[in-house]
């Protein structure tokens, strides 16, 4: 006969007021919105006026506050997909070297003889030295520029990939090392974006790597995808500046040619330093994690040869001091200097771990974009032309859910009404997944939706239609109903894991809105499955139960 | 007795497959057709897969296309397709165009002094003119998405055909596929025809209406697949025809709600999405038509092995020949 367990109809009643519970904020979306923005600026600034206060209230707190994520097609706002020219990288990095191997080739030119760098590929250091037979000297001192790659796949390989051809000594980087720097190269691009687009506080920027050197840049609300260009082309202050003192005050008036820094990790602790910088980002050429001599994380980074000079007199004329390491007037870091640094690569030691390291290496490097960043796509879409189509898909949504609604019930009759009803919950359940999940929903998204609407009775339909053919052999109402359910279960499963497929498909190939689409169609599958299953199975059942019909008609 | 609409009567005998030959040779002529128009008129790529600038323009002013050209014409642009936009929708002094620029040649990447310049010449027509919308998408990319797409496309329809083997015997997923390849190409067919841009999105319509057609398909083999063990004695064809008259019902009713929430957004939906949104249409009525008349004609010819036990029926597995495994001549 017709049974439910308790359980399971607590469970099913649960998960849609659950999904209720859930949905409800997109009813409310502008009031959530404010909510959400205020709790966000109140957090980051520590600041409470009136009208943030206001607008945090508009909702309660013990509410959830997830909504759906409004794609740039709906809301308006500018996307950009940014490629980032890597190899650039390499000539830096040889060209940097450079100087230091003339250097080092150079105390020993009674053996190897003159050097000279000849003409060579971008990214290739070529060096033609004096005495061709001494060359094993020269490879020896070059390789003492090469360090072990530190990777996980490319152990005991070494940065450097040294060869040679008569008296012409050739280095580049290795692939191994490239690959390194490839990696490093985007996640540098990736945090200077995110920090260039932050700054403009304008509301979650999406800014994510995209294969292998690409950035996905979408900001909503921005008026134009030039305008985005240009703010992500502005280059991030770093500067390298003596420190005077420290203080715990704020507002404290600093001296002449001084300016006071607040620290980025200590709270309350403001550096006062010195107006003009010794080196500026711009100067540097490299940072990267390392471990310094007792084996304890550090950051070593390296200056050009100008920011080497300036760097090595000035560090060799205050050992003892302080100095501070400022990006965008907050001071990252105020290490000691211990020794001299004339080589123009330096060390930042002292209490942090291997990720803080990593993440220090970061955002020093965060000074200028490490390699110039090519578009390849952008978009902008008006914030009215997002508004029209929403309030379009608002309007086609609520009309073709009243005409499927009212052709099930002049089709099926109560039993239709109950296919309405869990319709309903579908809806709302597909809100709730896409509001937990952070989803966006995309201008085809809302196309989704609306197939979603036509397409999740096609599960009742199976099983009225069915229940329809098993009464006409007259088993009796409840057998049918069971029947019904029973026989149409293979059918249903078969019909929506194709789709599923489908779906899934599109998820991973698709982009952008093609993927906003997939979202939808796919948690619309599974939510009309649910409840097409069990919810309208439930309200037939508990119907059936009250009613207890001796005859019934689909 | 209670009022019931019913689209289709409780029991139909129709006869499916009286006009195969006629069915046959409609979508044969169709999907030939639709080769034709693709290689004559091929399809009108939008910027994901050809690359270049799309520009919507809104003016209070009626769109003169005449005007528009003549503004850009001096500008060295390469192809520059002009297009007004209608919609219901819209307000009355709301005139709404799209101008299409080709990639432009040498240039990798997105040039934002093209579109300035663009944006400055159309001002030049009227002042308060504004561009709601401004994509760019540079030639590499466009190529890498063309190449993506048809990824998708083969992507699914190998991997709902071995679903469909998996599930059901071998010709059913021959079947499918051929049901499936005939919806996708006629649709296509269709864009070429009347040269209704075709895009990203129009690939989503696509795998959506594969998604739809097989949703169909796969109901009515199910269907089929049950009566194969439940008159075992009958001829293939009158049990093909039993299941699709059973599942007739079903099959009208689920197109009709689709249908019904789909013209909802066709008409209701805004001009940005109608391209999409037609594809689907026109889809869900060719995915329809296949299921009925292209999928299980197929499973006809290749014919299905009879002789299989069911595994829940204990009788079917005593009454079976003792040539195992041979095939049903």
């Amino acid at each position: 006969m017709l049974q439910i367990d308790r359980w399971k109809r607590i469970l099913i009643f649960g998960i849609c007021l659950l999904g209720l519970f859930y949905a409800l904020p997109n009813a409310f979306y502008a009031r959530v919105e404010a909510h959400n923005d205020a709790v966000a600026r109140i957090e980051a600034t520590g600041v409470e006026t009136p009208e943030l206060v206001a607008a945090r209230d508009g909702w309660p707190s013990w509410m959830p506050s997830n909504l759906v994520n409004l794609g740039l097609d709906l809301r308006g706002g500018a996307h950009l997909l940014g490629e980032v020219q890597v190899t650039q990288v390499y000539k830096t990095r040889v060209d940097a070297l450079w100087p230091e191997l003339r250097t080092a080739l150079a105390a020993e030119r009674d053996t190897v003889g003159a050097i000279r760098r000849v003409e060579a590929p971008e990214g290739v250091l070529s060096v033609e030295i004096g005495n061709a037979d001494q060359m094993p000297r020269a490879i020896e001192i070059a390789r003492g520029f090469s360090d072990p790659v530190t990777t996980l796949t490319g152990a005991g390989q070494q940065s450097l990939a040294i060869a040679t051809q008569g008296s012409t000594l050739t280095i580049q980087l290795s692939d191994a090392e490239k690959a390194v720097t490839d990696d490093r190269t985007i996640q540098q691009s990736l945090e200077i974006v995110r920090r260039r687009v932050d700054e403009v506080g304008t509301r979650e920027p999406t800014i994510m790597r995209q294969g292998e050197d690409r950035i996905l840049i979408q900001v909503p609300g921005i008026g134009s995808a030039t305008e985005l260009k240009e703010l992500i082309g502005t280059t991030a202050q770093l500067t390298f500046n003596p420190v005077l003192g420290t203080t715990g005050d704020a507002e404290a008036q600093p001296g002449l040619g001084q300016f006071i820094a607040p620290s980025i990790d200590q709270e309350g602790v403001y550096y006062i330093l010195e107006d003009s910088p010794v080196v500026t980002g711009e100067d540097l050429v490299d940072a990267m994690p390392g471990s310094d001599e007792n084996g304890q994380p550090s950051v070593n980074f390296r200056f050009n040869p100008t920011g080497a000079r300036a760097f090595g007199s000035y560090t060799s004329q205050n050992i003892g001091q302080p100095f501070a390491i400022v990006l965008d007037d907050e001071v990252i870091s105020a290490p000691v200097i211990r020794s001299a640094i004339t080589t123009g690569s330096g060390q930042i030691s002292g209490s942090m771990n291997f990720d803080q390291a990593n993440q220090l290496s970061v955002l020093l490097r965060a000074g200028a974009l490490p390699a110039e960043m090519t578009f390849l796509e952008e978009r902008t879409v008006g914030p009215e032309l997002g508004q029209d189509s929403v309030d379009a898909g608002k309007v086609a949504a609520g009309v073709g859910f009243v005409a499927v609604v009212m052709l099930m019930i002049l089709s099926y009759g109560r039993f239709g009404v109950f296919a309405a009803v869990a319709l309903t919950f579908n809806m709302v359940l597909l809100f709730a997944v896409l509001s937990l999940i952070g989803a966006t929903l995309t201008l085809p998204g809302i196309a989704g939706i609306v197939l979603t609407i036509g397409m999740a009775v096609d599960a009742n339909v199976l099983v009225f239609e069915r229940i329809r053919e098993e009464l006409r052999t007259a088993r009796g109402p409840a057998r049918a109903i069971e029947l019904g359910y029973e026989k149409a279960m293979s059918a249903i499963v078969d019909a929506n894991i194709t789709t599923l497929i489908v779906a899934a498909i599109l998820f991973v190939l698709g982009s952008g809105p093609v993927k906003g689409f997939a979202v939808t169609l796919t948690i619309g599958i599974v939510t009309s499955v649910f409840t097409a299953l069990f919810v309208t199975r439930l309200i037939t059942i508990m119907w059936f139960e009250r009613a207890r019909p001796k005859q019934i008609e689909v | 007795m209670a009022f019931r609409l019913k689209l289709i009567p409780d029991q139909t005998s129709f006869d499916f497959f009286r006009w195969q030959k006629l069915t046959f040779g409609i979508s044969a002529f169709f999907m030939v057709a639709s080769v034709v128009v693709l290689f004559l008129n091929g399809l009108n790529f939008g910027i994901d897969f050809r690359g270049g600038t799309t520009i919507r323009t809104e003016s209070a002013q009626p769109v003169d296309v005449a005007a528009y050209r003549d503004a850009l014409s001096g500008l060295d642009l390469g192809d520059v397709a002009i297009t007004e936009v209608f919609d219901p929708g819209f307000a009355a002094d709301q005139n709404v165009s799209q101008v299409r620029i080709s990639a432009q040649d040498g240039t990798e990447a997105v040039t934002p002094q093209t579109i300035a310049t663009v944006e400055e010449a159309l001002r030049g027509i009227d002042p308060e003119m504004t561009f709601p919308s401004v994509e760019s998408v540079g030639p590499k990319v466009s190529g890498e998405l063309v190449q993506t797409a048809i990824y998708a496309v083969l992507a699914s329809l190998v991997a709902i055909s071995i679903y469909i083997w998996l599930r059901f015997e071998w010709q059913f997923a021959v079947g499918a596929i051929v049901s499936l390849f005939h919806d996708v190409l006629i649709t296509m067919g269709i864009f070429a025809l009347f040269q209704i841009r075709f895009d990203l999105t129009t690939i989503a319509a696509l795998l959506t209406i594969v998604g739809y057609s097989i949703n169909d398909t796969v109901v009515v083999f199910d269907r089929l697949r049950e009566n194969l063990v439940k008159y075992k004695t009958r001829a293939l064809r009158e049990v093909m025809n039993l299941s699709v008259n059973e599942t007739l019902s079903r099959t009208t009713m689920t197109s009709v709600t689709t249908l019904l929430a789909l013209i909802a957004l066709l008409v209701l939906g805004g001009d940005v999405i109608r391209g999409f949104v037609f594809a689907i249409t026109f889809g869900i009525f060719i995915g329809t038509y296949s299921s009925v008349y292209v999928a299980k004609n197929f499973v006809l010819w290749l014919g299905v092995r009879r002789d299989k036990p069911d595994p829940k029926d204990p009788k079917a597995r005593k009454n079976l020949s003792p040539f195992e495994g041979a095939e049903e001549v």
